[in-house]
């Protein structure tokens, strides 16, 4: 079946082909960086695609401490919001002394205000992982947010520190005024982030740090102390969530106390699980569609947190390895050529699964706007759909492809696991499958 | 010559509870050491106090003339000391290759280096190579260590404990759980790999441990009551009495 010897040069071989993939992958995404803006060049879009990347620059350093060394997070943002902080002070000392640092290196500042900070408290919160870890990072964090909102000089309390980037010293004639020069500053902090916390789980660090994360335990007994390892890999995670935290300072012209809170903390781990902490571009996929339904979903429904929440309850009972999980599943499928089994059983599907969805959205703003008390009126559009939250209609409709769309779509549900375990059954056959 | 592992009036307990009482035991540079003994008799506690899993209440134990109780695990295990577990111990998610490789770094000097692309280190590659295909799993590098069988988990687990060519070896139970022809594969496999090396090793399997061990050392309620080469604690009538009796018939 396949051969038992490796020899020395096919290893090498591998290694030097998994060299080009690499390189490959990262200059395809540079050019994606900068085409974009030349095929979306409208204004809103460029905003979005500045808090994208941003957001991913966050959810990758997050899953320094999630995926690769299994380290439950719940204040991250401290991190983020003093990389913010640390950015916004600088670039009003430059402005206010004159100094000849351009804006483009703020986002290294932001990076060692997030470092600084890892390494002072990150001793301390990483001598236990697991639920220790856990708890104390949400004392840390609540500790940091609270004391922003009483060390006024620094953190400027409610209002936060605002700043000027146009200010800074200009180099090449870029003003960063425009959106649009601001897009490029991020996404070549997008691509130089990327490329090193992707280089860093390719490293001797990077692989003790997945091996502290799998079994903590037995790492003592090939010579590694766990302890160090984890506080190494939440320094990492501190640097480059500061590197973000100095971008978003950058695009907003301003640093407050939301950026080191809860919510923000709350939100980078939504993205990170969101898109799947087991493969290194799953935190980019959630950043993307997390942050899309963050601006998308403001403007469509009052009550879009709580799509969140059904949203990350779904991943997490149905597809725990998060988008990425559910895309990469699929790979010894196509590379056994059973793919095509499995496909026509997801198009039977989605039509039951769509008016499933479709029956709970109506619920949700019906009930929402019912209990608000009818102050925007009985009427919801959905779909361009008039619906009266009054009418029993609605709840009638509302019933049927909720109830209807259940009962059909768990049978469509089954048909798929069967088509898929035939598919897997085949690849698993032809050697592609453990 | 200075032993390999000497442990001295070595006591543990937990709370009220005595676990070793006055445990002394001497392995010499080169031996292959079995300990044996009725369940609980701490056996796996012995293992634990020596490979710094935990430390013990009083006495003292030394690697190579050093002395090792009080020291983290992996700092007894840079001086030359590794250990397997009874229980399959391995990183479940990462593949054989990865799992094996992680135990050279540290031997190889690459510690916590963030600097290096791990796929490039030649010396590495070529010792996690090696050790593959030492214990048969070659053909399985690139499978999730959680995957394999449970035959195959042991013999990485031995991978593991070896890897980083530290000079004493313990294994615990390494046989445990395996079929006849599974456990004489290992036996063979064990003898092969230890070679030049001090082995300490815990078992069951009676056939193993007189098949494999210079010395034997017989525990019993936390007490070495017999050391000595096979022969002598076959004709060790306290022994017979103790353990082997009931082994036997």
């Amino acid at each position: 079946m396949t051969s038992t010897v490796t020899s020395a040069s096919d290893i090498a071989a591998k290694s030097s082909g998994q060299n080009l993939r690499f390189y490959g992958v990262w200059v395809v995404a540079a050019i994606a960086l900068v085409a974009l803006p030349l095929i979306f060049s409208s204004g809103g879009s460029l905003t979005s695609f500045s808090l994208i990347g941003i957001a991913i620059i966050f959810a990758l350093s997050y899953n320094i401490l999630l995926g690769e060394t299994g380290l439950l997070s719940f204040g991250h943002a401290v991190h983020y919001g003093l990389g913010g902080f640390a950015a916004v002070h600088l670039m009003n000392a430059v402005t206010a002394h004159g100094w000849p640092i351009p804006l483009p290196l703020i986002p290294l500042v932001g990076g060692i205000g997030g470092l600084g900070l890892a390494l002072l408290i990150g001793w301390v919160m990483t001598r236990r992982a697991g639920t220790v870890f856990a708890m104390i990072s949400l004392g840390i964090g609540e500790l940091v947010a609270s004391s922003s909102l009483i060390l006024r000089s620094v953190f400027g309390g409610e209002s936060g520190i605002s700043t000027d980037r146009t200010a800074l010293p200009h180099i090449f004639g870029w003003t960063f005024g425009p959106q649009i020069q601001v897009y490029y500053l991020i996404a070549f902090w997008v691509l130089v982030s990327a490329i090193a916390m992707c280089a860093l789980t390719r490293t001797p660090l990077g692989r003790i740090c997945n091996a502290v994360r799998d079994n903590p335990g037995r790492v003592e007994f090939i010579g590694y102390d766990p302890h160090v390892v984890r506080y190494l890999a939440y320094c990492f995670a501190g640097f480059f969530a500061g590197i973000a935290g100095g971008l978003a300072a950058i695009n907003f012209e301003i640093a407050n106390s939301a950026y080191l809170g809860a919510v923000q903390s709350g939100m980078v781990l939504f993205a990170t699980f969101i898109g799947g902490a087991s493969y290194f571009f799953g935190p980019i996929l959630g950043a993307i569609l997390v942050t899309y339904l963050q601006l998308g979903l403001t403007s469509v429904t009052s009550v879009w947190q709580l799509y969140f929440g059904i949203i990350f309850i779904g991943i997490v009972m149905f597809a725990p390895g998060g988008i990425a999980g559910l895309l990469m599943m699929h790979r010894p499928l196509i590379r056994a050529r059973t793919l095509g089994m499995v496909i026509p059983s997801y198009l039977v599907a989605a039509l039951p699964t769509l008016a499933l969805a479709c029956g709970v959205i109506l619920v949700i703003e019906t009930v929402a706007r019912y209990a608000t008390g009818g102050g925007e009126g009985s009427i919801v559009r959905l779909f361009g759909i008039p619906f009266n939250t009054t009418a029993p209609a609605t709840w009638g409709t509302a019933a049927v492809l909720v109830v209807g769309g259940f009962i059909v779509a768990r049978i469509t549900w089954r048909r798929i696991t069967e088509a898929w375990d035939r598919a897997a059954s085949i690849a698993r056959d032809r050697g592609y499958l453990a | 010559m200075t032993p390999a592992i000497e442990v001295r009036a070595v006591e543990k307990h937990f709370g009220n509870v005595s676990i070793i009482k006055d445990l002394n035991l001497s392995v010499a540079q080169g031996e292959r050491h079995a300990i044996i003994g009725p369940n609980g008799a701490g056996k796996s506690t012995t293992f634990n106090l020596i490979s710094g899993y935990l430390s013990p209440s009083s006495g003292e134990i030394r690697l190579n003339g050093d002395v090792i109780s009080g020291l983290r695990p992996f700092e007894i295990n840079r001086r030359g000391l590794s250990r397997s577990f009874q229980v399959t111990n391995v990183f479940a998610r990462m593949t054989v290759w990865e799992n094996v490789r992680c135990a050279v770094l540290w031997a190889t000097g690459h510690r916590y280096a963030f600097w290096k692309n791990v796929d490039d280190l030649p010396e590495v590659r070529r010792r996690t190579a090696e050790i593959l295909d030492d214990i048969h799993l070659s053909h399985r590098r690139d499978v999730p260590a959680g995957l394999l069988t449970y035959a195959e988990q042991r013999e990485l687990e031995i991978g593991i404990t070896i890897a980083g060519g530290a000079n004493v070896i313990m294994l615990d139970e390494p046989t445990a759980g395996m079929s006849h022809a599974e456990t004489e594969r290992a036996v063979a496999l064990i003898r092969r790999l230890t070679e030049g090396r001090t082995l300490v090793i815990v078992e069951h399997d009676m056939s193993v441990v007189f098949g494999l061990a210079d010395r034997i050392s017989v525990l019993v309620y936390g007490n070495i009551i017999a050391s000595g080469t096979p022969e002598e604690i076959r004709a060790n009538p306290k022994v017979k009495e103790a353990y082997l009796g009931e082994e036997a018939h």
